[in-house]
């Protein structure tokens, strides 16, 4: 466990959103329902940033699918804490594919941001680190420190194996930037970006 | 589990039709001429012999789940970046994937399941009828192209038919296997 922090003290989402993404090139990224949506749309919003804007729980495994489809580009999931313990299990489904372009980066505030604070289970003793190290990623740590999150940036993007990191973060609201939010347009200029002519044959 | 279970054979693949190609290797060979990538499944016994032929293929990726919404999730990432998928479930689990078929709702994202059938036809087991009687209002709510197989002849016209209609039409599909052309799982002590 890490030591408990004042909210102060606790990293910022939007510096820590900021410097993963900083040189994230063409890789693909998805953004988890909720805060999430809000910080990569606020860092830059990009036709390779697909945002979830709700189906709570999916980003991990969309990631997955789209890490299998396209195994020569990074893959990075960007999502919160109450998102991802919604399909937890979908760890243990990722890692044994265990795709090496996918990174998964929770940023952990242990709560509901979104609906009002209310406590979530990674503050109540859920080490999500430790349930994708059981699972089988090949990566897994917690990161509280701007160094840990500067050498994070460095491999999220990498392809060097499965990896997870459990980004812990203060509670405090960021300014909320919204990308678009039609699905079908979100989908038709992500599989543009990626698959060019192809995606509309 | 104290008692031993058996499966029935459907018809055809007992006494004089030995040779004809099983339900599941018709379907296998639609899938691979849609250009079917990524198949999701859970385990099952009458999906088991067409799961294992593409787990066993090159050129497909089959990921095995832990639940059946996640397959739906890994559709729609799947098509995201290119690829076409199936999913390969028993009907027991439809209703856990009911939440997530707003995404491909929402997002206009094609779809092919292929679900077999359990607690419709001469089923022994009470647990398994409920979410059976349920099964095709899940996919009438969500607005799925529903199609029947329940005759072993009409294999590869219903799954190309349902390929047709998800990768030409862009359409989420479903082919529910009748338990009746599968034959019902014989339970024995």
């Amino acid at each position: 466990m890490v030591a408990q922090k004042d909210n102060e003290q606790r990293l910022d989402r939007r510096w820590v959103v900021g410097k993963l993404l900083e040189n994230r090139g063409d890789a693909l990224v998805i953004a988890g329902v909720g805060s999430t949506v809000w910080d990569t749309a606020a860092v830059g919003d990009s036709p390779l940033t697909f945002p979830l804007w709700n189906a709570m729980g999916a980003a991990a495994m969309v990631g997955l699918g789209l890490a299998l489809a396209q195994p020569k580009r990074p893959v990075l999931v960007v999502t919160g804490d109450g998102e991802i313990i919604m399909q937890m299990s979908a760890l243990s489904t990722i890692a044994a594919k265990r795709p090496d372009n996918l990174s998964i980066v929770v940023m952990d505030n242990e709560v509901y941001q979104e609906t009002g604070g209310q406590p979530t289970h990674t503050g109540m003793g859920t080490n999500l680190a430790a349930v994708a190290k059981g699972c089988g990623f090949e990566s897994a740590s917690i990161v509280s420190t701007e160094d840990e999150v500067e050498k994070l940036a460095g491999a999220v993007f990498a392809r060097r194996g499965l990896l997870l990191a459990q980004v812990k973060i203060g509670r405090q609201k960021a300014p909320r930037v919204m990308p678009p939010r039609d699905g079908s347009y979100l989908k038709d200029r992500f599989r543009g970006a990626v698959l060019g002519e192809r995606a509309f044959k | 589990m104290s008692s031993a279970i058996a499966q029935t054979r459907s018809p055809s693949e007992e006494g004089t039709q030995v040779d004809r190609p099983s339900w599941s290797d018709e379907t296998f060979e639609v899938l691979k001429e849609f250009n079917i990538r990524q198949v999701a499944y859970l385990p099952d016994g009458a999906l088991a012999p067409l799961i294992a032929k593409c787990s066993q293929n090159p050129d497909m990726v089959a990921t095995a789940l832990t639940t059946e919404e996640e397959g739906v999730m890994l559709v729609a990432g799947a098509w995201l970046g290119g690829d076409r998928s199936a999913m390969l479930i028993q009907c027991g689990g439809v209703g856990n994937c009911v939440n997530m078929f707003s995404l491909l709702s929402v997002c206009t994202i094609p779809c092919v399941m292929v679900v077999t059938m359990r607690g419709v036809w001469g089923e022994f087991n009470p647990w398994q009828v409920p979410m059976g009687k349920a099964t095709r209002g899940c996919f009438e709510l969500f607005d799925f192209s529903i199609l029947d197989l329940t005759d072993q002849d009409s294999t590869a016209e219903t799954m190309r038919a349902a390929c047709q209609l998800a990768y030409g039409a862009g359409r989420k599909v479903v082919v529910l296997v009748s338990q009746r052309m599968l034959g019902a799982k014989v339970f024995k002590e």
